[in-house]
């Protein structure tokens, strides 16, 4: 990997000197490209970023989270109530149309949340989901959803994952069929679909507007290219617009070129090394000793990581959860860079002499390998155990590793329950294990009152630092790269709305 | 002739059953498909439910069994992933793959016969010099450093190919010569070696001697006897290059059968894992089967022995 970067550096050197290129502002196109092949467009049977994205252009919420401002806004619905701890009233929008002409309604409120709400369908992503009841018709314009006890953080939920799909069409076609002709409300309409390999959208003429906005760019053409140097390449000769996610130091170069922009967004996903603190991997396993954890904490030194692999909008993290989720709680424990600490809480520890672990990781080998060297510097002989995704989930769904560098991205849900929650309700995931953790949490996730909710994520946060049960990291960023030609401002949550780019 | 195309063909036979029953059992002992499906989050009721539902709990045999019954009728189930067909799924794949093939391995005969043939008849001249240049070059290259560097040059510097996709001819010239030239060495090298022992054989001094003219010699004589082990090494080069083309249709984006199936095994996806392996296995074994075939009919001897 290290050889093909240094490669299309060298290419990329060649380039910067040559080559012009026609953008597709002339006939009206926005190229661009997915990384990883999506495995379904319905929006409820994939769990990839791309699928996120895809689902914003095509389908709406009832709600809609306005970047800017960080409130709720009307989206399908227009206003709505709690009735009571577990019942939310929704008015609906009049006058919308999806894609294939039938009207929306709230019989396709009531048939898509009754739909995804039963586990027996199958969803994918069932946390965006499984909180949800089932819902009601009032009237043609009105609806109740009822929720699963109280779940304060169903607002963005319903702006976020949760999209209303035509009860008609999806009662025939299934999510099999959505998935190769889809069709929402959404400010974008499906023209084709070639399973995991390209997309294309044109503008709704039909939108009704909303908080979102008519789109801008009449079509947007996405290819699946799974090799950003052949991203490069096709940037720079014109065969694409627009691009996201490209390295750090690729990005700086790309940013010398006329004709491109590059900007670069944090977003909400953040590493950390999960430790086995409940001793799953045995009893006797040395992250068990709070002391080694804190150790741990202390011999890594993020900033510099950040400086010279992350850079950008990265920033260090010290709660378990992104800073601008709710409930995370900043005033938590901060362990700083300090490598004569590190040792001497290691020599308190029992381990004088540091010890030997396996160090397991499936992703930024480069940043991996960093924290190896800064362990290897107190004493502790880290291994790297290289592993694909779905190997070291299963590892450690069976409670196998000690140590394990990890991140998350919240399916950019700005809420700590998307994280915090996820790892520290003793699940498969949780290494912690701590009981106390789990009633704040409890009390955390399920109280209506914003309050409450506060106090309790940052009980549970503060006790998860002191404890050292994670060695927080850093929060990661993204470069997008597209043609000048374009405008486009990302946003933390890596939700690209391609109805929010236009032309210059 | 019959009794050897029958033999060749009940082997042929008996090796695909071997190999689906490997890839079958291999796979599934990898790890538990049960908690690959569910994925995140799943519980331990979830992933027993799921057991049952894709039939995990049913006896191997009788699971095997079910699983080439369906595979002969061309049902290899639902991918895990896409949750569509899998035959479906592959048959799109598989004809970027095979076009992309065919055009490689005929790139490299087309380049490496005639080179070897050339290099054989004035060996250390300047040809030959050539000639082994770029082969030492092909082998040394690798396919993605090679691919990159026809991308930056035809690509982004000429303009005159697209870097990468699959909907015109034109794409498919730079994944082409880029497999092709992966290739091309190996068959050179044993044309051109082939070659020089032949034409140091008496038949060949017989044919000059009675007169036969140098082409008729060269391609009648000489090359026929020349080319039975590169038959061989052609059929066994375009199995791996249907099966392992993963690089080239990466670094081009032409979504082939190669890349399918690199990353299905990252994503557990064992139907399409499983249909692939077999599928690529049945290249190979009926390439070779073919290529014995070619062999007998070049070589009389071949079908007696």
């Amino acid at each position: 990997m290290k050889t093909r970067l240094l490669m299309s550096s060298v290419a990329l050197a060649v380039v910067m000197t040559a080559g012009s290129a026609l953008a597709d502002k002339a006939n009206d196109t926005l190229n661009a490209a997915f990384t990883k092949e999506l495995e379904s467009v319905d929006s409820y049977f994939n769990s990839a970023r791309e699928g996120v994205i895809l689902q914003r252009s095509i389908w709406d919420g009832l709600l809609y989270l306005n970047q800017a401002t960080g409130e709720y806004e009307g989206n399908l619905a227009t206003s709505w109530t709690w009735v009571d701890d577990t019942t939310l009233e929704l008015k609906l929008r009049e006058g919308v149309t999806f894609h294939n002409g039938e009207e929306f309604d709230a019989d396709d409120v009531v048939y898509t949340v009754e739909f995804v709400s039963k586990p027996e369908n199958g969803v994918v992503t069932q946390r965006n989901v499984n909180w949800m009841k089932g819902a009601e018709k009032v009237d043609k314009y009105t609806v109740r959803i009822f929720t699963n006890g109280p779940f304060p953080a169903a607002l963005e939920y319903l702006a976020g994952p949760v999209s209303i799909y035509p009860n008609e069409y999806y009662a025939e076609a299934g999510p099999a069929g959505m998935a190769l002709k889809p069709v929402g409300t959404g400010p974008y309409r499906v023209e084709s679909v070639e399973p995991g390999k390209r997309f294309v959208l044109k503008k709704y003429e039909g939108y009704h507007g909303g908080p979102k906005g008519m789109a801008s760019i009449g079509t947007v053409d996405i290819r699946t290219i799974p090799d950003i140097n052949t991203q490069l390449a096709e940037l720079f000769s014109g065969g694409l617009d627009f691009i996201w996610g490209v390295p750090a130091d690729q990005a700086e170069k790309l940013a010398l070129m006329d004709r491109l922009t590059v900007v670069n967004e944090s977003t909400m996903r953040i590493g950390y090394l999960e430790l086995d603190a409940a001793g799953r991997s045995g009893a006797d396993n040395p992250m068990t000793n709070k002391l080694v954890r804190q150790a741990i904490n202390h011999a890594i030194d993020r900033q510099t990581i950040i400086d010279s692999l992350l850079k950008g909008a990265s920033k260090v993290v010290d709660a378990a959860c992104f800073p601008t989720q709710f409930g995370c709680e900043q005033d938590v424990a901060a362990y700083e860079f300090d490598p004569e600490k590190a040792k001497a809480l290691l020599a308190e520890a029992g381990y004088p002499d540091g010890f030997s672990v396996d160090f397991y990781a499936y992703r930024d080998r480069s940043y991996a390998e960093a924290m190896l060297s800064y362990l290897a510097n107190v004493g502790i002989k880290a291994n790297l155990k290289y592993l694909q995704y779905s190997a070291l989930r299963d590892l450690r769904h069976k409670g196998e590793t000690s140590m394990s560098f990890q991140t998350w991205g919240s399916y950019s849900i700005n809420d700590a329950s998307a994280i915090t929650s996820q790892f520290f309700k003793h699940g498969a995931e949780d290494f912690a294990r701590d009981d106390e953790v789990l009633a704040w949490l409890d009390i955390a996730d399920t109280s209506v009152d914003p309050e409450v909710r506060k106090e309790n994520y940052s009980k549970a946060l503060k006790k998860i630092a002191d404890e050292a049960y994670w060695v927080p990291l850093f929060s990661y960023n993204a470069n997008y790269v597209f043609t000048k030609e374009a405008d486009f401002t990302p946003t933390p949550d890596e939700v690209v709305r391609f109805f929010h780019v236009r032309w210059n | 002739m019959l009794m050897f195309t029958l033999k060749r063909l009940g082997l042929a036979i008996l090796v695909t059953f071997t190999v689906s029953l490997l890839s079958f059992s291999l796979l599934f002992m990898a790890g538990d498909p049960a908690s690959a499906i569910a994925g995140e989050n799943a519980t331990a009721t979830d992933i027993e439910a799921i057991r049952a539902l894709y039939g995990f709990d049913r006896p191997f045999l009788v699971q095997y069994a079910d699983w080439l019954f369906g595979a002969l009728s061309g049902d290899f189930g639902q991918s895990y992933y896409f949750k569509m067909p899998v035959s479906t799924l592959i048959a799109e794949r598989l004809s970027t793959t095979m076009l992309l093939g065919v055009c490689g391995i005929s790139f490299a005969l087309l380049t490496a016969i005639p080179l070897g043939v050339a290099a054989a008849m004035r060996p250390n001249s300047l040809i030959d010099r050539t000639a082994l240049f770029l082969s030492v070059m092909g082998q040394a290259m690798p396919s993605f450093w090679f691919g990159l560097v026809l991308i930056v040059v035809f690509s982004i510097q000429l303009g005159w190919l697209p870097p990468s996709g699959s909907s015109t001819w034109r794409h498919f010239i730079m994944p082409t010569v880029v497999l092709g030239y992966y290739a091309m060495p190996a068959i050179m090298r044993l044309t051109r070696a082939g070659m020089l022992e032949v034409l140091n054989a008496d038949y060949i001094r017989t044919a000059r001697a009675k007169g036969a003219s140098e082409t008729r010699v060269m391609f009648k004589h000489a090359l026929r006897n020349a080319v039975v082990p590169v038959v061989s090494l052609a059929a066994v080069q375009m199995g791996f290059m249907l099966g392992g083309s993963i690089v080239v249709e990466s670094i081009f984006a032409l979504h082939g059968a190669g890349y399918l199936a690199w990353e299905s095994i990252g994503r557990n996806d064992l139907p399409t894992v499983q249909a692939l392996i077999l599928i690529f296995s049945l290249f190979y074994i009926v390439f070779t089967f073919l290529s014995d075939l070619v062999n007998a009919w070049l070589d009389p001897r071949i079908r007696v022995g």
